[in-house]
């Protein structure tokens, strides 16, 4: 399980997280939907460690991220998948190589057929071919990146996986796949996800619930139903623009109404 | 009035804005070292990397390291020539020369160099891996920034730049002796006398210290700075540059500080 307990956190002057609390729970997929530079990504950070919250708490897996020492924090990492914004793929290291550094078990990652094998089983899982893993980074597209980086968020089968703009900068039909993926993964794995993103149709395809972040406070928390049928002036606000930039974007209303 | 107040005040407040600044980088270059001393213990991820590391700054250095301590040796040896010709007996030049890149051109122009080459990638590779999120990933993956990335490019450079101090000292006092013998007819046996007359193992010794406190600056430096990049690609530039400037006046510094110490008592 994941908690969020009264989060605060600034960068100077500019107030990014103001009182948040939000809870996962086990096996559950949530959407964090919200303006870019709202805070989302700072929530996610705070929720692996890699950010600390200037006062609240944050609880994975019934550990205090904050309070962790440095051993405990990586050995709760290690549980936890992290997939990065544009992918945050090792240049110098090959696909198969990036793949492999998901390993968190020493003992696993120090066997090679275990490795090749995972690594092959990983790619499979994202709808990748076997071929690929000989690649580097900067031979494959975007969307391929993004699949690349579950692949390696998996690889060491975390219980908690967290998505950071999984389909941010991808056309709709790629954003589709990842979507699909992510649905996938989350039925195949039953891991306990965060989704942080932008993208209302997106996010209200792949979580069980989903919370607005809104002016660095949590504005609504529900079912993907009970956001749209929400009368909080913020949340209508918020639909309406994704409907709107999907409109522009050609995307057929907030890339399709089957919501 | 209160214009003039904050006008009094401003360059106070500048100078203990600058002072913490300075106070939270010698705060954080010190975190930084203490946790590469704890990372040491993980010798099974760093050795291989440091491996590929020193390879690749070590032969990729070498050809412009032999180049720069070539002319500086052939430039020391014509202006040698040029002042102590008919004043000194020659083979004065065979101790100047020598004594010269060993004291003092052959580590030095070394690290310069270095501070450039190794110094400007070092910062460069990872003030972009930190733009991309790829040292969160790898602290995402619980697995050690500073035992991935840091430690092997401090250690490489530790083992490869006094190697190549000594491969400049070499190469300098060569050509420093076949332009003397050129341009002011010094034998062989002149040029070894006079480089033996004033030579003292020490002095080996201290071009051999000298080098290992500059490749510290050369890779600790730029690796710090490379590390806390913020911005982007523009933060990427800034801690290049940053980088360079600083560590060649940390290796101005450290030579004047080590020629106190070791060669200002004799």
């Amino acid at each position: 399980m994941i908690e969020l307990l009264d989060v605060h956190k600034r960068f100077l002057h500019n107030v990014v997280l103001d009182g948040v609390s939000l809870d996962v729970k086990d096996g559950e997929t949530v959407a964090l939907l919200g303006p870019s530079g709202v805070g989302k990504s700072v929530t996610l950070k705070m929720i692996n460690g890699l950010l600390r919250p200037d006062s609240g708490d944050v609880i994975v897996d019934g550990l205090h991220v904050p309070r962790l020492k440095r051993k405990e924090l990586a050995e709760l990492r290690s549980k936890i998948g992290y997939v990065f914004q544009y992918g945050a793929l090792f240049d110098s290291m090959t696909v198969a190589e990036n793949i492999r550094l998901g390993i968190t078990d020493e003992t696993c990652y120090n066997d090679e057929s275990y490795c090749s094998n995972r690594v092959l089983e990983c790619l499979r899982l994202v709808n990748l071919a076997a071929d690929v893993s000989d690649k580097y980074p900067a031979e494959l597209s975007g969307g391929m990146k993004k699949r690349v980086g579950i692949a390696r968020a998996i690889a060491g089968k975390p219980t908690y996986l967290l998505y950071d703009e999984p389909t941010s900068g991808l056309d709709p039909v790629n954003a589709d796949v990842i979507d699909g993926l992510i649905e996938r993964l989350r039925d195949e794995l039953g891991v306990t996800s965060v989704v942080v993103s932008h993208d209302v149709r997106g996010s209200f395809r792949v979580a069980d619930r989903v919370a607005l972040l809104w002016q660095a406070k949590i504005r609504a928390v529900g079912k993907a139903e009970e956001i749209l049928a929400s009368k909080d002036p913020a949340v209508q606000q918020f639909l309406e623009r994704d409907l709107e930039m999907a409109l522009v974007q050609g995307g057929g209303g907030a890339r399709g109404t089957d919501v | 009035m209160a214009n003039g107040a904050e006008l009094t005040l401003s360059p106070l407040r500048l100078v203990a804005r600058s002072s913490l600044r300075s106070f939270d980088h010698v705060g954080r270059f010190s975190i930084l070292l203490a946790d590469m001393f704890r990372g040491l213990a993980e010798w099974r991820i760093w050795i291989p990397r440091t491996l590929e590391q020193a390879t690749a700054v070590g032969y990729g250095s070498l050809f412009i390291v032999l180049l720069v301590a070539g002319f500086a040796g052939a430039v020391t040896s014509l202006q040698t020539g040029y002042q102590f010709t008919g004043a000194l007996p020659l083979y004065y030049a065979g101790a100047v020369i020598s004594e010269s890149m060993i004291l003092e051109l052959g580590p030095v122009l070394t690290a310069l160099i270095l501070a450039g080459r190794i110094g400007a990638r070092y910062a460069a590779e990872l003030g972009t891996m930190r733009v991309t999120e790829q040292i969160d990933a790898l602290e995402s993956l619980g697995r050690s920034p500073v035992s991935h990335l840091l430690i092997p490019r401090v250690v490489a450079g530790l083992l490869v730049v006094p190697a190549l101090t000594m491969f400049a000292n070499a190469t300098g006092i060569v050509v420093g002796y076949l332009t003397a013998k050129g341009s002011l007819g010094l034998t062989y046996a002149d040029f070894e006398y006079g480089a033996r007359y004033f030579f003292r193992p020490l002095d080996l010794w201290y071009s051999l210290i000298k080098s290992y406190c500059f490749a510290a600056a050369v890779t600790t430096i730029p690796c710090y700075l490379g590390f806390n990049t913020q911005q982007g690609a523009e933060g990427v530039g800034r801690s290049t540059t940053t980088a360079v400037v600083a560590a060649s006046v940390a290796i101005l510094m450290l030579d004047a500080l080590t020629t106190k110490l070791l060669l200002g008592a004799k």
